[in-house]
């Protein structure tokens, strides 16, 4: 068990690439990117607690052909810097990871203020960034390895909490497989399709075998790739849907799947239902008391999918 | 081919009266832009590119280049202008500046614009970018230069002292930054809209050289920045150009209305007569 942000700290400590920098903002132990600082202090660089100031400086970085890995809480990346990742870094389509942690609802005690809920929608309102949301640390670690190799803005969505890696919890043939842009179909199912991103793969993991019980076949995928979008798998995919995520219903995962569905299913069947926070703040809370209040458990996606099918 | 640079002052003021044509005609074409911050700004750029920056614009990525962030990016006419006369793209580019499909944004873009270093115009941005470039040259031990001007009015965004503040921590004396005070922002006179007296001692305190000079005087231009240049001291410095917005056109000057303004043909008219 550990957390994305661990798989995280660890890989990108390991990367071998002389022109890789990375840059925080007095977070460096907590995004654990204090690991790659102790291994390369030259190439480690903390701005303190000035978060716009680090984006638009990892932005002039990479110019000089610097492969740039910006980090801090998911909040701030997301919102207090946005201006910068979106003139900075998205307009001048430059070669800057922010690899950003403690995202969505299950930071837990820290409460809203600290709770990133609309990140993913407001990254993927962005032209030329791409959206990633490793489930498990095992995939954590190759998106982190692909990213490196590839160029242009990304956003990498990560959590703070220690979770297990697909394969222990399930078995072998759970293993997150990253394919960049392609969704992964974990359970194969023809009664429904759950799609899911993060943490919450597991709970729809943990549903699709509940359901089992019930004779209800479903389909897993796990959308780690938030953009560009799998549509062909969103498609595909057996129908009803139902897509679960750690983050807000009107800007994320489930938003986008949504307009695939309306624009592009011609007469199949469109019916979905969306689990996440609708429309309002987070709070302070255990993580998995937090996903109770918000109707983002194992059972809530057992019944999502019973009231569909 | 490296840009040949010149010391002559008269070539330079011809250079920069030529500019400030081209600035008026821009706008005026465009029917937008921003003359007022252009015109105060022009002679401080030739002088960056005629006279002291290593560039070479028929290979504008030019690894070991001296480069020039305008982080004040509304006042790209001017750097538009100098770098079309440089070489960097053909002339006629300029008369479609502003328009649809056009290689010339409204602000500074440096995926369209060959010359342009960063992508500018949400203010403030500007100096930290500079800031990251001055910090990439440090670790590849490159000895070229990072310029950067800003303005007075965008002194008031918060994000030009955290820029600031990281600069000197970083000890980056291979940037160079040139404040454009024309003492105006859109709203008016920036010591009515947002007092922004003592800068010198701001960024004094924030340990980073300071020199001050005339914005509009090419030898004062050209021999600070030579004399910063050659003397690196572990700190980023700090030139205080003080300018007039709208310089070279009597009915510009010194006045706030024409931030944003373009002249329309009579006026173009009258303002390219006072230039000749």
């Amino acid at each position: 068990m550990k957390a994305t942000r661990d798989a995280y700290g660890e890989t990108l400590a390991g990367l071998k690439n002389p022109n890789i920098v990375v840059v925080d903002a007095d977070l460096s132990v907590s995004t654990r990117t204090s690991k790659f600082a102790k291994k390369h202090p030259k190439r480690f660089f903390d701005f303190g607690i000035a978060e716009a100031n680090m984006i638009s400086q990892a932005a002039g970085l990479a110019t000089t052909g610097k492969i740039v890995f910006a980090s801090t809480f998911a909040c701030f990346a997301s919102a207090r810097a946005l201006d910068q990742v979106r003139v900075s870094v998205c307009y001048s389509k430059l070669n800057v990871k922010i690899c950003a942690t403690h995202a969505g609802l299950t930071i837990g005690e820290d409460g809203a203020s600290h709770q990133a809920l609309s990140d993913i929608g407001i990254m993927r309102s962005m032209p030329y960034m791409k959206v990633f949301v490793p489930a498990d640390p095992n995939e954590t670690e190759q998106i982190i390895r692909w990213i490196a190799k590839d160029d242009g803005p990304t956003y990498v969505r990560l959590g703070r909490n220690k979770i297990a890696d697909l394969h222990d919890k399930f078995g072998k043939s759970y293993k997150t497989k990253f394919c960049y842009a392609r969704a992964q179909k974990i359970i194969d199912g023809k009664h429904a399709t759950i799609i899911a991103c993060g943490y919450m793969v597991e709970k729809a993991l943990e549903a699709a075998m509940k359901l089992v019980e019930d004779k209800i076949h479903v389909t897993v995928l796990n959308m780690s790739t938030l953009k560009p979008l799998d549509e062909k798998a969103i498609l595909r995919c057996p129908k009803p849907i139902v897509t679960v995520e750690e983050g807000m219903l009107n800007s994320g995962l489930g938003n986008a799947v949504a307009a695939v569905l309306c624009e592009k299913a011609g007469k199949k069947d469109t019916r979905m239902i969306r689990l996440g926070v609708d429309n309002q703040f987070g709070q302070s809370g255990k993580p998995e008391e937090l996903l109770k209040h918000y109707h983002l458990q194992t059972e809530n996606i057992v019944r999502a999918v019973k009231r569909l099918v | 081919m490296r840009f040949k640079l010149t010391s002559d002052i008269k070539v330079l003021k011809e250079k920069a009266n030529q500019m400030r044509r081209n600035i008026l005609i821009m706008c005026n074409k465009a029917q937008s832009g921003h003359p007022g911050g252009s015109l105060s700004a022009i002679d401080i750029i030739v002088g960056l590119y005629y006279s002291v920056m290593m560039h070479n614009p028929s290979n504008p990525k030019w690894v070991d280049r001296d480069r020039f962030v305008l982080s004040k990016g509304h006042c790209c006419p001017a750097l538009y202008a100098v770098l079309a006369d440089c070489g960097y793209f053909p002339l006629k580019w300029l008369y479609k500046f502003r328009k649809i499909d056009s290689k010339l944004q409204g602000h500074p873009s440096m995926v369209d614009t060959p010359g342009i270093e960063m992508s500018t115009g949400s203010l403030g941005q500007g100096l930290s970018a500079a800031a990251g470039m001055a910090l990439g040259y440090k670790i590849d031990n490159n000895s070229g230069i990072i310029y950067c001007m800003i303005g007075d009015g965008e002194c008031n965004e918060g994000q030009i002292w955290e820029a600031a503040m990281s600069a000197a921590h970083y000890k980056l004396d291979n940037l160079i930054v040139i404040l454009d005070k024309n003492r105006l922002q859109i709203d008016g006179f920036t010591k009515d809209v947002m007092d922004s007296s003592s800068l010198a001692a701001k960024f004094k305190a924030f340990n980073w050289n300071i020199s001050e000079i005339d914005g509009h005087n090419c030898k004062e231009i050209i021999s600070i920045l030579n004399k910063v240049i050659k003397n690196p001291n572990g700190k980023p410095s700090m030139i205080i150009a003080n300018t007039v917005k709208g310089k070279g056109i009597s009915f510009m000057e010194n006045k706030p209305e024409w931030h944003g303004k373009a002249p329309n043909d009579e006026e173009l008219e009258v303002a390219l007569k006072e230039l000749q």
